[in-house]
């Protein structure tokens, strides 16, 4: 059979993605410049027996989200930063619980209704800490309409494997970029579905980790398992507890399922970073101008990198570890925000890099040229 | 408790957390029985709740229980229903969670008339942060966020549920339990959103604060001030003032949302199949 | 017609004491022991099962073959 090649934009690649995935359900609410992800859910999700719904609110949103979850149905929902903060509450409420589900967020200018129709990378940092308290979570952020087929795919087998939520950042340059995509054979894609119960356990403990491994095996509701999910801190049974012991065994266990697995989590792409001088740290659409920009500056002959973030947390420290084994002397990051993920690079890099931002904020995309004054600047400065 | 009742309830996590003489456990006790009257297949109950002292109700109950965050049951009961149309879903939830920070949840829900039914705990207070007024306090009556006597207006909980669209709405009582029983059996067995406001007591904050003395008293109350629909139906606005009217306000058959969006599904896949 | 051989069986420790059962008997079976209801008049019980379907803590049952 031959392959699928569509003309597609990365919101449509985002929905066939997730329909490949599996999804079942979508509950949304219309937001700039997510809205085509709820258009297009509610055309084809029907078509596979799947449900679309169009929730009063945010916050509505994402708590069917949940609960079309628990019932069984892989879930996903999208939105931009004034939605993804009104659905804080509830992807803490996910976190705690480890119902999977995916959330896009495609970034907008912000802070408050901001720029709704222009790019920006600024919800980083809201992604990692957007809920209240320590909780674990995974972003995935991709760069070209096809990565955005392959990283919502992605998005549902690590949310259904750690039973986390599983946040994909993308930006409204990426959303509404139309590109050439080969899509894949659906059989040749893999499909990851939350771990189930072995027969054998006759009192389910819903919380309970039964391999060791901290993530938990799941019933849905309805399969004939009835246990409490409470948003409470938790005992294995479900029950509420203000136990010191039970609270930290719990948050321990959500916190190591994810980085006891950040091998499997994490991806992160380098080029020309074994000899560079400099690398540039980027993530999302600004990566392909800084690709563009290290092309051109390669061919001028200055020793120039990329460290492209695939996944952006849990935080690729062995990147830049990995780094400190070469030539490496600068880092630029180059973010659509003031310096989020600056700082984050600052802390891992130790001192071992000097480390410097080209942050751009004013809804306009980074261009190859801006990247290229900023290398020359650092090179002059070094 | 009663032998056949006890398979409903999380026994090792009784006794609950309520104070004494609230009518909490009473409501659940009516929905346990209501559930237990009409042999629904208990694993295929789902009860999902919100935040505050109600909310608490499904931790003591054996089924799929989800303590949800606050106001947004309905929210995550919508999702339930949506991806599994065979599990009956059932929202607990108070006065302030269901009529301030769910309101818009609540309305939409009715609106949708999704086949959940909500029996709300209404005891006119904020219990778990220990008496602060809700949508739902009586104007006048004190709480600790109304030092001085409450000025806000308070909801007609089943005049607003009917008229976002609710399609079973009625009002029970604490005090009347054997018909409370019977209406949430109707509003269960009811296909479409169904609305059960049941007037409760919380002696501890509502009561002490407004000097209305012990479970006994405010029970005494209530049944005093209770007067049936049929005869409300006659009374004047004055006449009503100060009265609670209990039993059915609305019955009525419209297409239940999960029914109509089956339809789509079959629509979408063009016309030929079967389910 | 009042049912032989009714009985009541009260739970001592779930009974908070909120005195909802003596207060609402329709018979006045109950007297207050403390907050506690004691039996006094079980003769006088009619089965209506009202104080247990008040007791918001499932601490009552009333019946007769039913609660062997």
């Amino acid at each position: 059979m031959s392959k699928k090649i569509m003309l597609l934009q990365g919101n449509e690649a985002c929905v066939e993605g997730a329909l490949a995935a599996g999804m079942r359900f979508y509950a949304g609410y219309p937001i700039t410049p997510s809205t085509e992800i709820a258009e297009i859910s509610a055309e084809k999700l029907p078509k596979v027996g799947g449900k679309f719904i169009q929730m009063e609110d945010e916050l509505a949103s994402m708590g069917a989200v949940i609960g079309a979850s628990l019932a069984g149905l892989k879930s996903m929902t999208a939105t931009s930063g004034p939605g993804f903060s009104l659905k804080q509450e509830n992807i803490g409420f996910a976190c705690l619980t480890e119902v999977p589900c995916v959330v896009v967020n495609v970034q907008r200018g912000g802070p408050s209704t901001g720029l709704p129709t222009l790019p920006a990378q600024g919800d980083v940092m809201q992604t990692r800490w957007g809920t209240h308290g320590d909780h674990p979570i995974i972003v995935i952020s991709p760069f070209s309409v096809r990565e955005v087929y392959d990283m919502t795919i992605r998005a549902f087998n690590l949310s259904e494997k750690y039973r986390v939520p599983c946040i994909l950042l993308m930006d409204e340059v990426v959303a509404h970029m139309r590109e050439r995509v080969e899509l894949p054979e659906k059989s040749s894609i893999d499909i990851i579905n939350r771990k189930k119960i072995k027969p054998t356990i006759l009192d389910y403990k819903p919380y309970m980790d039964y391999d060791g491994d901290c993530i938990l095996p799941m019933a849905n509701f309805g399969e004939g398992i009835p246990y409490h999910v409470t948003g409470l801190i938790h005992d294995i049974s479900g029950s509420p507890s203000s136990d010191q012991k039970v609270t930290k065994t719990l948050l321990n266990r959500l916190m190591s399922k994810i980085y006891n697995n950040v091998a499997d989590i994490i991806e992160y792409e380098k080029i020309y970073t074994e000899d560079a001088e400099t690398v540039i740290v980027t993530f999302g659409t600004t990566a392909r101008s800084v690709l563009r920009a290290v092309c051109l500056l390669r061919q001028e002959g200055l020793k120039i990198g990329l460290l492209r973030l695939k996944t952006i947390w849990p935080f690729a420290h062995m990147a830049i570890k990995e780094l400190t084994q070469t030539p490496v002397k600068n880092l630029i990051v180059a973010e659509m925000n003031y310096g989020q993920l600056m700082e984050t690079v600052k802390a891992s890099a130790e001192g071992a890099f000097s480390v410097y931002g080209l942050n751009k904020y004013n809804g306009e995309l980074i261009t190859p040229q801006e990247v290229i004054d900023k290398v020359k600047e650092v090179a002059e400065r070094a | 408790m009663r032998k056949e009742l006890q398979k409903y309830f999380r026994n090792d996590k009784l006794p609950h957390i309520w104070c004494p003489g609230c009518g909490h456990g009473i409501i659940t006790g009516a929905v346990i029985r209501a559930i237990d009257n009409l042999n629904l297949e208990q694993s295929k109950i789902c009860i999902v709740s919100g935040i505050g002292c109600s909310s608490r109700a499904p931790g003591y109950m054996n089924f799929n229980t989800l303590h949800t965050t606050h106001g947004r049951a309905l929210a995550f009961a919508t999702g339930i229903k949506m991806a599994n149309h065979d599990l009956k879903v059932i929202v607990l939830t108070g006065d302030g969670d269901c009529s301030a920070i769910g309101g818009n949840h609540f309305i939409h829900a009715a609106r949708r008339n999704i086949d959940i039914t909500t029996i709300v705990f209404n005891n006119s207070i904020y219990g778990m942060t220990s008496g602060q007024y809700s949508p739902m306090t009586p104007k006048g009556a004190f709480a600790t966020t109304a030092p001085y006597g409450n000025i806000d207006r308070n909801f007609d909980l089943c005049k607003l549920g009917q008229s976002a669209g609710a399609t079973y709405v009625a009002r029970g009582t604490v005090y009347h339990v054997p018909q409370l029983i019977k209406l949430i059996e109707k509003a269960l067995k009811h296909k479409g959103f169904s609305l059960i406001d049941v007037v409760d007591i919380c002696p501890t904050y509502f009561g002490r604060r407004n000097k209305m003395g012990s479970p006994v008293i405010m029970m005494e109350k209530i049944r005093e001030m209770s007067i049936t629909a049929k005869t409300a139906a006659k009374l004047s606005p004055e006449e009503l003032s100060g009265k609670i009217v209990i039993g059915e306000f609305c019955e009525e058959k419209a297409p239940e949302y999960t029914k109509e969006y089956n339809k789509i599904i079959k629509k979408a896949q063009g016309g030929n199949q079967n389910g | 017609m009042i049912e032989k051989n009714i009985k009541i069986l009260i739970n001592e420790k779930a009974c908070k004491k909120c005195g909802l059962c003596i207060a609402f008997c329709p018979t006045k079976v109950y007297a207050s022991e403390g907050g506690k209801p004691l039996i006094v008049n079980l003769s006088a019980c009619t089965n209506c099962k009202l104080c247990e379907l008040r007791c918001p803590d499932y601490a009552i049952i009333v019946g007769g073959e039913d609660i062997e």
